[in-house]
């Protein structure tokens, strides 16, 4: 018989469990702003391991790591998510993005609420369940691995596994540029959980570099969204079918 | 030496940027010719040893064998880009400054990329020249290009998730016999390879095969490639073809050495046929139906990276040394054909092949240069994929693998069907002014800028396929051994 688990093992699991919840969030979200809402919320969780972790194990670099993510991924990257979405009708897009070439017209020229409700592939029910499955799947791919020993929370790994697969549907049954783009953010924060689980002492250079990349791609998928957003009008990906064969 | 690889097409993106941009196509220029000069001169040091530096950067025979690749298009697509950029965005100060800045980048991040000692930097290489890249492919400012570069940058990215969710496994396999400070160097891992756990060092190298994989075309994640390739500027299709594939294409190398070297070489050879003859058959029959010729290429370039996964997976000494010589000899002719479907496309302004006509005729020059690189690509002799494909060959056949290598035969068969059919009516058929129509081409080159870098890359093909230098012999012998796991 297992032994009980500790309270480090514990609150990893139940942090990774509200994780893989809000990832479902995302995925039933109507609108792109609270899709960003609770992309924050998954990597404020992520901070809040990486403290719960540090504590346990005695390692100093995670705190200063943590600091770096929730400053990066909880502030800078929705911050940036915000000023790059669309917002609603009439409104100026920020002048910075005028300068890096996007056309300035394109952010006037708006004749849909800034949701993105309706980008739906399948149906709600159909959704969720292809998302359970999805998850159900991930969950018993990397749970049954077995790998590490005490120090790892096999569960939350297998939760990240569970979160990968989420992402991966999130990309695939929403229609729209936002959601897409969040669906990748949101698989970077379940790689930064199963990093956490099994990778915890990951040199802090190395982990500082795959956050400043985060920010870099962040930047890029936002500009290719106003791109997008300024040649169809929308947020939609529906009509993204000129290029086949 | 190392370190200059990497920052003068970093100094030259930032002159491009902020300098007159009539001076962009002089700086990128040199700054390409500089890169190809310290690279080649690595090659001796590289044949016979593995020069570092500054902690991170380590050059071994395989990694200065796809620098190699890397190097020699930048420079020849520097040239190109010299007549290309006028000829299609004449007078368009912002738009050259900003394709110059972007294209000095992306070679900084696909040099960067086999330099790397650690598989962690590795990633964020790659990485970056995915973000490059994308933004690359929609300066082009078009609908078509916009959409190209969203397929492009979310596909892409989504794999190398993939990959990332790879190296932290293999970190975690590490630390467990190199300690929790270990920073995933490629030799660490390779030289405790015997002692690594089993589970994590699989699942890492069937993610990383997976992930980079997506990057590099190999099916069933290639999707994004013929847009991109296609919406692209000439020049950054030739780099995406011909550099970019090879460059995600050494991530896998890397996964695989050490996965052989924990597992044995028996399922990651399997999982490399799989996935290399899955890409080569999809790739071949796509070739045979593709009527954009930019699009055509892309789908060869598939085919090109199957073969590499092909070759990799026999394992034997001279179907490796065929792999490395491979990627040299496809950025050659990948980089030659794509320079000339761009002259193609800038003398009919069309991208479909019923729409070029008598191209033998109307362009003396980069009509038959680009009939030598298609018979090039198609493995015809004497070129350096005909050399290297039949060291492929000859490796599966002596490693007993003979039902792959005829998959491989009969692949690069059908291909060779495609490109020349499409050829043939590119370049044999009459010209529309004889026909009496009324779009009538002018006969005559655009630019010489235009010519002079397809004829460096045919030079280069006949090389490699006739004689090639000794030391480069040396290096791909060694790089070969390497791959195969002796030192």
């Amino acid at each position: 018989m297992d032994p009980a688990p500790g309270v480090y093992v514990g609150v990893a699991n139940a942090l990774a469990a509200v994780m893989l919840l809000l990832e479902f969030g995302m995925l039933r979200q109507a609108l792109a702003r609270d899709q960003v809402r609770l992309y924050a919320a998954q990597s404020a969780l992520i901070s809040v391991l990486a403290v719960v972790i540090a504590a346990d194990r005695g390692l100093p670099d995670l705190y200063a790591l943590a600091a770096l993510s929730g400053g990066l991924k909880v502030v800078a990257v929705p911050y940036v998510l915000r000023r790059l979405l669309p917002g609603p009708p009439g409104r100026r897009g920020p002048g910075w993005l005028s300068r890096l070439g996007q056309d300035p017209a394109g952010w006037r020229r708006r004749d849909e609420p800034p949701g993105v409700a309706g980008s739906h592939t399948l149906s709600p029910a159909s959704a969720v369940l292809a998302s359970i499955a999805l998850a159900a799947f991930g969950f018993f791919c990397l749970g049954s691995l077995r790998m590490g020993g005490l120090t790892v929370a096999a569960t939350a790994l297998a939760i990240a596994g569970a979160m990968t697969f989420v992402a991966f549907g999130l990309m695939i049954i929403r229609r729209d540029v936002a959601s897409q783009a969040i669906g990748f953010f949101s698989l970077e924060n379940a790689i930064s959980l199963a990093a956490l689980v099994v990778a915890a002492g990951l040199p802090l250079i190395l982990e500082t570099a795959f956050l400043f990349d985060l920010l870099v791609a962040v930047v890029v998928f936002g500009m290719l969204i106003r791109a997008h957003h300024g040649a169809a009008g929308s947020l939609s990906t529906a009509d993204l079918t000129r290029l086949k064969g | 030496m190392l370190l200059a690889i990497l920052l003068i097409p970093c100094a030259a993106a930032v002159a491009s940027l902020v300098g007159p941009a009539r001076r962009a196509p002089a700086v990128t220029l040199a700054a390409a010719i500089a890169c190809l000069g310290l690279v080649i001169a690595l090659v001796p040091a590289a044949a016979h040893g593995t020069p570092a530096a500054a902690s991170y950067l380590r050059a071994d025979a395989v990694s200065v064998i796809f620098l190699l690749a890397t190097a020699f298009l930048y420079a020849v697509v520097a040239v190109y880009a010299v007549g290309y950029v006028p000829a299609e965005h004449e007078a368009d100060d912002r738009y050259a400054r900003r394709f110059h800045a972007l294209f000095n980048l992306f070679a900084a991040s696909m040099l960067a990329a086999p330099l790397m000692s650690s598989l962690a930097l590795l990633w964020i290489a790659v990485e970056v020249t995915t973000v490059v890249s994308a933004l690359l492919v929609a300066l082009e400012d078009t609908d078509s290009a916009a959409e190209a570069a969203w397929k492009y940058v979310m596909i892409a990215s989504a794999g190398l998730g993939l990959a990332l969710l790879a190296t932290i496994f293999l970190y975690y396999a590490g630390a467990q016999v190199l300690g929790e400070h270990f920073n995933l160097a490629i030799t660490s891992l390779i030289a405790t390879g015997p002692r690594l756990p089993h589970a994590p060092v699989l699942l890492a190298f069937m993610l990383a095969t997976l992930g980079y994989g997506t990057k590099a075309g190999l099916f069933p994640a290639h999707t994004w490639l013929p847009d991109a390739h296609s919406e692209a500027a000439t020049p950054v299709s030739a780099l995406l073809s011909g550099a970019l594939l090879a460059t995600s294409f050494y991530a896998i190398t890397r996964f695989y050495q050490v996965a052989a070297a924990t597992l044995g070489s028996g399922i990651p050879r399997d999982a490399l046929l799989a996935f290399g003859v899955c890409s080569l058959l999809l790739a071949s029959l796509y070739v045979l139906g593709q009527r954009d010729v930019k699009r055509l290429l892309a789908y060869s370039s598939i085919e090109h990276m199957g073969i590499l996964a092909i070759g990799v997976s026999f394992g034997s000494p001279v179907a490796l040394a065929g792999v490395l010589l491979h990627v040299i000899a496809h950025a050659a002719a990948k980089g030659s054909a794509f320079m000339g479907a761009g002259v193609f496309r800038i003398k009919y302004r069309a991208k479909e092949v019923p729409a070029m006509r008598g191209g033998l005729e109307i362009l003396p020059w980069s009509g038959p240069l680009f009939l030598m690189a298609v018979f090039a690509l198609s493995a015809l002799p004497p070129s350096g994929i005909f050399r290297s494909e039949f060291q492929i060959v000859a490796g599966g056949l002596a490693s007993g693998q003979h039902a792959a290598a005829a998959v491989l035969v009969a692949g690069v068969t059908v291909a060779f069907f495609g490109l020349t059919t499409s050829a043939t009516r590119m370049l044999m058929t009459r010209p529309a002014r004889s026909l009496g129509a009324a779009a009538v081409v002018e006969r005559g080159e655009p630019s010489a800028w235009l010519v002079v870098p397809m004829v460096a890359c045919v030079a280069v093909l006949a090389v490699l396929g006739v004689h090639p230098p000794g030391e480069l012999s040396d290096l791909i012998t060694r790089g070969a051994a390497q791959l195969g796991g002796r030192p």
